[in-house]
């Protein structure tokens, strides 16, 4: 569904700051994948999401959606097969729209936008019901503008958003981090849920390990713009946070020191 | 002079100010749509807006219908306002200079378009749609009830627009750009197309301006984007809470616009020294933009009080 092949991105070429974001990558994701990314800060994970979705071009390499190459197409064009959840709850919806015109741009994702009526009385009243299912009271508040929604109500809404039109590939990263501890458990419910019912392929970077672990069908590790690690099925379901460390000792060596992944 | 006096003077000049402040209005409508919906301050109004007039009575002076003339107006403003988008868009010159710029050529277009730096079209000899010397008729040329037609006539068109789909992204676009691009809707496009709807409205109200004056001047859009800033502030000072809906929205900023026109008349019927009417306006616009910055500057020091913090830091 998803295959990334040989993709290299070097932030700041040629200067002090140049930087290897992503060396050499290689991933094919099958149908219906549900896959988890782990690593430290400064891996790549998020580059490498960023260069699935088109928000910076890639150095070399090829990436193809559902045997599509979109290497060359811009980010609002490749958005048709997409659906993407961010890290800040600000960032995947509109403010000072109301929810239902949010849905309804959804809902219009990778269509030309012509002089039609951009949200019509039969669609509210689905969105209704779909927002019934979130289970967060979204459902009498259709006409809210969406500043006025908590953190987890947003992520929500935007995972909503992102399903709304069925996605080749679901792209969430680390969407639950800025959230605190319940709300994350619920919105994480709700992806499970949404993925499980559309059988979705998906890719989800989290820096929780033992969600890393729980959620999905198949783990990669990253380290240093490579993956160090990819485990699928019964060999991942066996898999514990201790193996996880171990695994990223042995690849990493001696950088782990300092790394945010062993707080979490 | 005696207050008595000066209220006599105030009311002869009411339905003068009054539609000026309509025709600015919708000056500031267009305005509102790159400040508020774009989120961009585009400076190019100030050269469009007298493109809008040049072209208008240049057209009329030809003999065109004055229908056709407006459209051209209007026409001149979009393509003035996709040069300000190209520069932006696909030159990556920030919004603001890019909008300079284009003020800057504009003053050389609008003295080619004209020929010299005014051209007057004289409303005995010529037919206009409007003009000063009806303001206190009774009958529909008045200026006060034809701009307000063409403006009830634009507010639904634009509240028709940016309900359809096309709308909403532009919309989008301005409210959150990275969502924007995610969802599919092309943002480069639908900023050049928010700057030529804007540029193509300012246009439209220099040339019924240059009417209503009785000609085109060069200098006539200097100051515009203050003008404008200031309805939009005003209208929403004054109608922001109770005007949710978009077409009150546009609404109340033809009503700030005419506030603004009440309050210079008033001003000047005061003897106020007419040269320093932009100072003022300047002023005042600096200050009701900084009301926002201030509110949360005292909000902060407020909660670092009540945490016991120190407030001097």
């Amino acid at each position: 569904m998803l295959e990334i092949r040989n993709v290299s991105k070097v932030f700041n070429p040629g200067t002090v700051n140049e930087k290897k974001a992503l060396n050499d990558i290689n991933l094919k994701l099958n149908p219906g994948d549900f896959v988890t990314v782990i690593g430290g800060n400064g891996a790549g994970k998020s580059t490498m999401l960023n260069m699935v979705a088109g928000v910076y071009p890639v150095d070399s390499g090829q990436i193809l959606i559902d045997g599509v190459d979109v290497t060359r197409l811009h980010e609002y064009k490749r958005a048709k097969y997409l659906g993407r959840v961010f890290q800040d709850p600000m960032t995947g919806t509109a403010a000072t729209m109301q929810i239902d015109e949010n849905l309804a741009l959804a809902a219009r994702r990778g269509q030309a936008r012509t002089l039609r009526i951009g949200i019509s009385a039969k669609e509210r009243a689905g969105y209704k019901e779909l927002l019934k299912m979130l289970d967060l009271g979204l459902e009498e508040r259709l006409t809210s503008k969406v500043g006025l929604l908590s953190g987890g109500q947003r992520q929500a809404l935007t995972l909503l958003m992102a399903t709304l039109k069925q996605p080749k590939v679901l792209l969430l990263d680390e969407h639950t981090a800025a959230l605190d501890p319940k709300t994350a458990k619920k919105v994480l419910d709700i992806t499970e849920e949404i993925v499980a019912k559309n059988q979705l392929t998906t890719l989800m970077i989290t820096h929780n390990m033992a969600d890393a672990l729980r959620v999905g069908n198949r783990l990669i590790m990253m380290n240093g713009g490579r993956i160090i690690f990819d485990v699928a099925g019964e060999e991942k379901k066996k898999l514990t946070t201790a193996d996880l460390l171990e695994k990223f000792k042995i690849s990493a060596g001696e950088e782990l020191n300092n790394d945010r992944m062993l707080l979490s | 002079m005696n207050i008595l006096e000066v209220f006599g003077q105030l009311a002869g000049a009411l339905p003068g100010a009054v539609s000026q402040g309509l025709i600015w209005g919708i000056m500031a409508i267009g305005v509102y749509l790159t400040y508020r919906i774009l989120d961009i301050a585009d400076l190019t109004v100030d050269g469009s807006f007298a493109t809008g007039g040049a072209v208008g009575v240049m057209c009329i002076l030809d003999g065109w219908n004055l229908w056709a003339a407006m459209l051209m107006a209007l026409v001149a403003g979009m393509i003035a306002g996709a040069v300000t988008g190209i520069l932006h868009i696909f030159m990556g010159i920030p919004a603001i200079l890019a909008g300079i710029l284009s003020q800057l050529g504009l003053y050389s277009i609008n003295l080619k378009i004209m020929g010299k730096a005014n051209q007057s079209v004289n409303v005995n000899n010529t037919k206009l749609l409007l003009s000063l010397r009806w303001v206190k008729e009774f009958a529909v040329h008045n200026p006060l009830i034809i701009v307000t037609i063409i403006i009830v006539a634009l507010i639904a068109a634009l509240y028709w627009f940016f309900g359809t789909e096309m709308g909403c992204g532009i919309r989008a676009t301005g409210a959150n750009i990275n969502m924007s691009r995610a969802q599919g809707i092309n943002t480069s496009l639908n900023k050049i197309l928010g700057l030529m709807i804007s540029n193509g409205l300012v246009a439209f109200s220099g040339a019924l301006l240059a009417q209503y004056q009785g000609f085109a001047d060069v200098n006539m859009g200097r100051g515009a984007i203050v003008i404008g800033l200031a309805a939009v502030i005003i209208g929403e000072a004054v109608l922001g809470k109770v005007f949710i809906n978009f077409a009150l929205k546009l609404s109340s900023v033809v009503i700030g616009s005419i506030i603004y026109y009440l309050v210079v008349q008033t001003v000047i019927t005061m003897g106020l020294d007419a040269n320093l009417l932009k100072l003022l306006s300047a002023g005042v616009v600096a200050i009701f933009l900084a009301l926002p910055f201030w509110k949360s500057q005292l909000r902060a020091s407020m909660h670092m009080r009540s945490k016991g913090g120190k407030t001097n830091a």
